[in-house]
C-alpha cells in the first residue's frame, strides 16, 4: 500500500474512528447539509458564530469514509476561535490543495495540520471526500440549508 | 472452468510498475459496471475503420453497401442470441438507459392515462426509475413499487397484489446490480398477464406491458424473449464485451408497430415534406440520425465472442466463482454479504464493519483490485439495507479464483489498517 499510505495515515485513521466535535449543536446559528451526490454521503454541519463574527462552536453528524469523516473532524476543531471570513479564505486554501492547484511542500498556506490532505490529490475520485464538510461549511456562512460538492 | 484471460489485452497488463518494481497484475472485478474487451472486439472495430468504413443506408457506393450489411448483420445476430421471432424486433440504441427511455417517451407517452400505474420492483437501477419518474409528471400516470425482502428476492404475493386493472407497465430487472438476485421474470410475466390482459371489448381492460431491464443478464445467462413472454427486453452492448454507445431494445413487433417515433431526424421517414412527415416501420422508425455504426459492428463481434464461449459454460464458470467467493467472504466476521437470493448472479456486493465502502475501493485499488464502491446507481435498494453504499465485487467468465484469493486477501488487510 504505498500512494495509499500517504493518504491513510494514523491521523485521519484516528480521526475517523473517533471523530472530533461528533454531536449535534441544538441552537446551532446556522446548519448546513452536505451531500455528495457522486457516492450518495452526506454530512450535517453546525455552525456557532457571535456577534464578533467569531466561530465559538462548530460540529457535524452524518455517514461518509474514512476521508469526508476525518476532514469533517479536523475540520472543526481547526476552525474553533477563526472568524467566518477566515474560515471562508482557509476554504479556498483547502479546495485548490485537494485539487493540485496549491502545494503546501512548496507554497505557504495557512491549513496547519490540514495539509495531511494533499494526498488526497492523487486520487480524482475522492477529493470530493475531502472537500464534502468544507462546502457544508461555505453553506452554513452563506445561510444555505444544503450544499453539494457539485457546486 | 473457462481459461480466457488471455483473450483481453488489458487483462495481461502490469500496472502501477515503476523503476525496479514490475507492476501488478489487475484483478477486475467490476464486469457489472462494464465489462472488458476481448481482441476480437478490438481488432474487428480496428479493422472496419482501416478497410470497411461508411456510412449505412444511405450510400450507392459498394463501401456503403457493405457497411450496411455488416451493420445490419449484427441486428440478426442479437435476435439469435434472444430468440427473437424476427430482426425488425431489435432496435439499436445508445445502452440500456435509451432503450428505457425509449420505451417511456414513446409508448409511455402515448398510452398512460391518469391514473394508470407502473409497477417497479425496489431493487431497480435508477435507469430503470428515473425515466419512469419524468413520465409520471407528463402523464399522471402512478408508480407503485414491488418490495423486496431481508434476502434482496422480491415478494411475489405483495407484486399479485399491486397488479390490478389500472396497471399498464411493469418494469423490472433481470438482475439486480446491486445485489445479484435474478428476479422470476417469466413468473412475474405470466402473473401480468393474468392479472391484465388485454380486452377490446373492455376499454378498462387495455392490457400490461412487461419490460425487462437485461443489463446484467444477457452475457450471464440464456435469454429467451419468447419463452419468457416479454414485450419489451433492454440492455447495454459494453456490459457483454462490446463497445460503448451501443445497446438493444427488443420489442415484440405489434407493439413497436403502435408505437410513434422516439426522435425525429434523418433515416426514420419515408417521405418528410412540410405539411406531412411518415415514418419508416419499426426498427428504423426509433432510429433518427447516423448510428454508432463501428459500435453496432464491434457489438456483433461480441456476440461471437459470447457464442464461441457458450452461455451454458459462461453461467457454469460463474456460479462456481459465486460459490467460492461467497464461501471465502462469508468467512470474514466483519464482512456483511447484502443480497444473499437463493437465485443470484455473479455479483457480491458487502459492508465491512468499521470501513466505509469508498475507503475499501481506493486500498483495494492499491492491490490492483478494482471493484465498485458506492450506491452503484440504486439508492432505493441502499435504503432498503439500510446503508449508504456498499462494495460491490461483480465477475465475469475471464475471472478466476485467484482474482477472488486477493480480495479477501485484501479485505483482511483493510480491516488491519483500520483495526
Amino acid at each position: 500500500m504505498s500512494r495509499s499510505h500517504e493518504l491513510y495515515q494514523q491521523v485521519i485513521l484516528d480521526h475517523n474512528k473517533n471523530p472530533r466535535n461528533y454531536r449535534v449543536i441544538p441552537d446551532a446559528t446556522y446548519s448546513c447539509e452536505g451531500h455528495n451526490p457522486l457516492c450518495g454521503d452526506h454530512i450535517t454541519l453546525f455552525l456557532n458564530v457571535g456577534a464578533d463574527g467569531i466561530i465559538s462552536d462548530v460540529s457535524f453528524q452524518g455517514n461518509g469514509c474514512a476521508i469526508s469523516k476525518a476532514s469533517a473532524s479536523m475540520m472543526t476543531t481547526f476552525l474553533k476561535g477563526k472568524s467566518s471570513d477566515e474560515a471562508k479564505s482557509l476554504f479556498k486554501e483547502f479546495h485548490d490543495m485537494v485539487i493540485g492547484d496549491l502545494d503546501p511542500d512548496v507554497q505557504e498556506t495557512h491549513l496547519g495540520k490540514l495539509t495531511l490532505f494533499k494526498g488526497v490529490r492523487e486520487y480524482s475520485s475522492r477529493i470530493k471526500c475531502a472537500s464534502l464538510a468544507w462546502h457544508a461549511l461555505m453553506g452554513a456562512l452563506e445561510k444555505q440549508v444544503s450544499a453539494t460538492t457539485e457546486a | 472452468m473457462l481459461n480466457i484471460k488471455a483473450d483481453f489485452p488489458v487483462l495481461n497488463r502490469l500496472f502501477g510498475g515503476d523503476a525496479g518494481e514490475p507492476g501488478m497484475a489487475l484483478h477486475y472485478l467490476d464486469s457489472a459496471a462494464t465489462t472488458q474487451k476481448p481482441l476480437s472486439v478490438i481488432e474487428t472495430m480496428d479493422r472496419f475503420y482501416r478497410e470497411s468504413y461508411g456510412t449505412v443506408r444511405r450510400g450507392v457506393y459498394r463501401l456503403s453497401e457493405k457497411a450496411t450489411a455488416e451493420y445490419e448483420n449484427t441486428r440478426k445476430k442479437v435476435a439469435k442470441l434472444l430468440n427473437a421471432a424476427s430482426e425488425k424486433e431489435i432496435v439499436y440504441t445508445s445502452g440500456t438507459t435509451q432503450s428505457i427511455n425509449l420505451v417511456a417517451y414513446s409508448y409511455g407517452r402515448k398510452f398512460l392515462k391518469p391514473g394508470d400505474e407502473i409497477l417497479l420492483s425496489t431493487i431497480e437501477h435508477h435507469a430503470n426509475i428515473v425515466p419512469w419518474q419524468l413520465i409520471t409528471e407528463m402523464t399522471g400516470a402512478v408508480i407503485k413499487v414491488i418490495p423486496v425482502d431481508d434476502t434482496g428476492t422480491l415478494i411475489l404475493s405483495e407484486y399479485a397484489k399491486l397488479l390490478t386493472e389500472r396497471t399498464r407497465i411493469v418494469a423490472v430487472n433481470h438482475v439486480s446490480n446491486a445485489l445479484g438476485t435474478i428476479n422470476p421474470v417469466k413468473e412475474m410475466i405470466r402473473m401480468a398477464r393474468q392479472a391484465n390482459h388485454f380486452n377490446p371489448q373492455d376499454p378498462t381492460r387495455r392490457g400490461a406491458v412487461v419490460l425487462i431491464d437485461g443489463a446484467q443478464s444477457v452475457s450471464h445467462m440464456k435469454v429467451d424473449v419468447r419463452d419468457l413472454d416479454a414485450d419489451f427486453y433492454a440492455f447495454s452492448g459494453h456490459k457483454m464485451f462490446g463497445p460503448t454507445g451501443i445497446g438493444i431494445l427488443y420489442g415484440k413487433s405489434a407493439i413497436l408497430e403502435s408505437m410513434p417515433p422516439y426522435q425525429g431526424g434523418g433515416d426514420m421517414i419515408e417521405r418528410v415534406t412540410f405539411a406531412r412527415t411518415t415514418y419508416q416501420k419499426p426498427p428504423h422508425r426509433f432510429e433518427a440520425g447516423t448510428p454508432a455504426i463501428v459500435e453496432v459492428v464491434g457489438l456483433g463481434a461480441a456476440l461471437d465472442y459470447l457464442a464461441h464461449l457458450g452461455l451454458d459454460r459462461i453461467a457454469a464458470h460463474e456460479n462456481a466463482l459465486l460459490q467460492y467467493g461467497t464461501r471465502l467472504l462469508s468467512e470474514i466476521p466483519e464482512l456483511r454479504l447484502i443480497g444473499t437470493a437463493p437465485h443470484k448472479a455473479s455479483i457480491l456486493s458487502f459492508t465491512l464493519e468499521g470501513v466505509h465502502p469508498h475507503d475499501i475501493g481506493t486500498l483495494l485499488d492499491e492491490e490492483g483490485i478494482a471493484i465498485r464502491a458506492g450506491h452503484h446507481c440504486a439508492q432505493p435498494t441502499m435504503d432498503r439495507f439500510g446503508v449508504p453504499a456498499t462494495a460491490r465485487a461483480s465477475l465475469g467468465p475471464y475471472n478466476d479464483t485467484a482474482d477472488l484469493d486477493a480480495l479477501a486477501a485484501g479485505l483482511r488487510k483493510i480491516i488491519e489498517v483500520f483495526r
